[in-house]
């Protein structure tokens, strides 16, 4: 038993994480900013991340990369293609560079014109048409259009360990936002003051922010074996391990991006503060392969 | 990585199942029946070779990795035994800071569970604010003489030895005038007054009245006034749930409630359920981390909070799943209230990790 990260995930993490600070936006104004979503755009496909499944990696190392994007608020598709390049792996449909469709809707599908969708056992591609409604300011949903077509069928087996590994993705993406509102509370606290002193050195403040980190060491911890357990472990017991992750990471991040808002105190309710932004994102990841605690079952291991 | 058994701990999990088989039986797991039996389920654990695996050979370990413990915490919920005996923090703090005759004389006894020892860092004065204590210890000769009142002394009526605090120059900064000593517990000059918990365990809550009790001078730990120190590697270490061990405690008291159901689970024993499972796989991976070498940091404070989130909605699920009519249910839900409290409260944890962790102005 040893569940420390590699070396080379370790690098990996932190190549997601350069990327995301360079490029990400970095204020609510710079989501606008299309020429740097342009360049996002540009280094995320250099970086061939969006096919890191069929490439070989690990639920971990995927996990990683989305984790770091969320936490920096990563505005180009990436959730979406990365579970759609699973699903093709898995089915051999050939088709490239596609988003994913969840029943109606393509789902991180910004700028993309297909996506690969799973149907009880069944894999197929569909075309994607106007966006749709969503209250997540870095990603967008859109329809799915016509043409439909059966491209694949997956065995039982192979759809339980792509379910899981949806489970493991959202979840990292919960995390990640998470993580940076919680961040983004943390500096905050460290340099506004009142009554002469930093907000952080007031113990009300200062234990909210201790909190949210003690919940994001338990998230980290059950996400880390709900990714590893999407390659290693039984699917059905990959798929459990995914639910029980998701429900805490969930409920945990809810906690820690409402506190980022309270901390942030008036300018937490603005919009031009970032921190809706990632509760929006940590609620979006949360609909998306819902898990409710009445799922969760008692047979403990 | 890899969450499974090596094949070194696989025989080692199937060698401790087998001893657990014949030898679980005869030891209760909680309240005054466990103290009763305490010591011998120590040394029987330790005879086996299932207690202080990750300690050095030279004073009675085996030198394994820590997650060597998990197996056994696993093991022993699994089986219905008692808890591994919780007393790492001590271990490490003598092992830190006390000199090699110190280490060689009381380590192997405190490992193999034939001297029993105890804590006595608080006072009714000196809760949180632990270097406010004002239990003297005045050099005499070749010994020093105790006075004082300590309290939260867990198990000091069962103890041999006791790691005491003292104050051993009033004029002193009050963080450098504290000393450690290890004070032998048979002797004239100590008063024991145990408390009764909320819970009705009647063992767990000492107190200790030091009326003229001596300690050698040569069985202080470190230097004079070196004490704090002492404190704070003790103190980080008796919050880590990897420490203590009781983390699979709280899984088998889940699927006991489980196993009483009658129905539909109820929301809060999922909820139990779901963070049980968390602090399983976060002592996984902090125990994976020592392999990188053991850090005496302020970490532990987030272990030590998780734990007790996780303790107190097994004590909710507990009183949710009956505790006004099953004076069991009614134990592990008072029991737990203590969680917030033992080893530092919830509160101080939440301090260190804002200033020492996150870096927020104190």
């Amino acid at each position: 038993m040893d569940v420390r990260l590699t070396t080379e995930q370790r690098e990996l993490r932190e190549a997601a994480a350069r990327l995301a600070d360079d490029l990400g936006p970095g204020s609510v104004i710079d989501l606008d900013d299309a020429d740097r979503a342009a360049r996002l755009e540009k280094a995320v496909a250099a970086t061939g991340w969006r096919s890191l499944r069929s490439d070989g990696a690990s639920g971990v190392e995927v996990a990683l990369v989305v984790e770091e994007f969320a936490r920096g608020l990563v505005d180009v598709p990436f959730l979406g293609p990365v579970l759609a390049d699973d699903l093709q792996a898995r089915s051999g449909a050939a088709v490239e560079s596609v988003a994913l469709a969840v029943g109606g809707e393509a789902v991180d599908a910004r700028g993309l014109s297909a996506a690969l969708r799973l149907v009880d056992n069944r894999v197929e591609t569909t075309g994607v048409g106007e966006p749709v409604f969503g209250i997540d300011l870095t990603r967008t949903n859109a329809a799915v259009t016509d043409p439909v077509t059966a491209v694949g069928e997956l065995a039982a087996d192979a759809a339980q360990r792509w379910q899981a590994l949806a489970l493991v993705v959202t979840t990292a993406d919960i995390l990640g936002a998470a993580r940076g509102a919680h961040a983004l509370a943390c500096d905050y606290a460290k340099v506004r003051t009142q009554y002469g002193k930093t907000i952080g050195s007031f113990q009300a403040v200062a234990h909210l922010l201790a909190e949210s980190l003690a919940l994001i060491e338990g998230s980290v911890s059950i996400l880390r074996y709900a990714a590893w357990a999407v390659d290693e472990l039984d699917p059905a017991e990959a798929l459990r391990a995914g639910r029980f992750a998701k429900v805490y990471t969930e409920r945990a991040a809810r906690t820690i991006c409402e506190t980022s808002i309270q901390v942030h105190g008036g300018i937490g309710n603005t919009w031009e503060c970032l921190a809706h932004v990632f509760l929006r994102r940590a609620l979006t990841s949360g609909a998306l392969f819902p898990v409710s605690l009445e799922e969760i079952d008692l047979g403990l291991s | 990585m890899d969450f499974r058994d090596s094949p070194e701990e696989a025989a080692f999990r199937t060698r401790l199942q087998d001893w657990l088989a014949e030898n679980a039986k005869n030891f209760p797991t909680s309240g005054d029946e466990y103290w009763a039996k305490a010591a011998q389920w120590h040394q029987a654990l330790y005879s086996g070779g299932f207690f202080g695996t990750s300690w050095p050979k030279a004073y009675g370990g085996q030198e394994l990795p820590p997650v060597y413990d998990v197996i056994v915490d696993e093991e022993l919920a699994r089986a219905g035994a008692p808890a591994r005996p919780s007393l790492g923090y001590l271990v490490i703090g003598l092992g830190r800071h006390g000199s090699e005759e110190l280490r060689q004389r009381f380590l192997p006894g405190m490992i193999n569970g034939t001297e029993r020892w105890c804590q006595g860092f608080s006072e009714p004065g000196a809760g949180s604010d632990l270097a406010s204590l004002t239990t003297t210890a005045t050099l005499e000769g070749d010994h020093y003489v105790l006075n004082g009142h300590k309290i939260w002394t867990s198990y000091s009526d069962d103890a041999d030895w006791c790691l005491v605090l003292a104050r051993t120059d009033p004029d002193a900064p009050r963080h450098k005038g504290i000393s450690g000593f290890i004070v032998n517990m048979h002797q004239p000059g100590i008063e024991q007054r145990p408390l009764p918990m909320i819970s009705g365990v009647t063992k767990e809550f000492g107190q200790v009245l030091f009326d003229g009790a001596t300690v050698p001078a040569d069985q202080m730990v470190g230097a004079p006034g070196e004490g704090w120190k002492l404190a704070m590697t003790v103190v980080s270490h008796e919050r880590e749930p990897s420490t203590l061990g009781f983390t699979a405690r709280y899984g088998k008291t889940v699927r006991n409630l489980a196993a009483r159901l009658d129905g539909e689970p109820s929301e809060s024993l999922r909820w139990a359920a779901v963070q049980t499972e968390m602090l399983r796989l976060h002592v996984r991976r902090r125990l994976s981390e020592q392999l990188d070498g053991l850090s005496h940091g302020p970490d532990g404070s987030l272990d030590k909070l998780l734990m007790t989130w996780v303790e107190q909605s097994v004590g909710h699920a507990s009183l949710d799943a009956g505790g006004t009519r099953d004076a069991e249910l009614l134990g592990t839900y008072l029991y737990s209230r203590s969680q917030s409290v033992m080893g530092g409260t919830s509160q101080i944890q939440k301090n260190i990790i804002a200033t020492r962790i996150i870096g927020l102005q104190a």
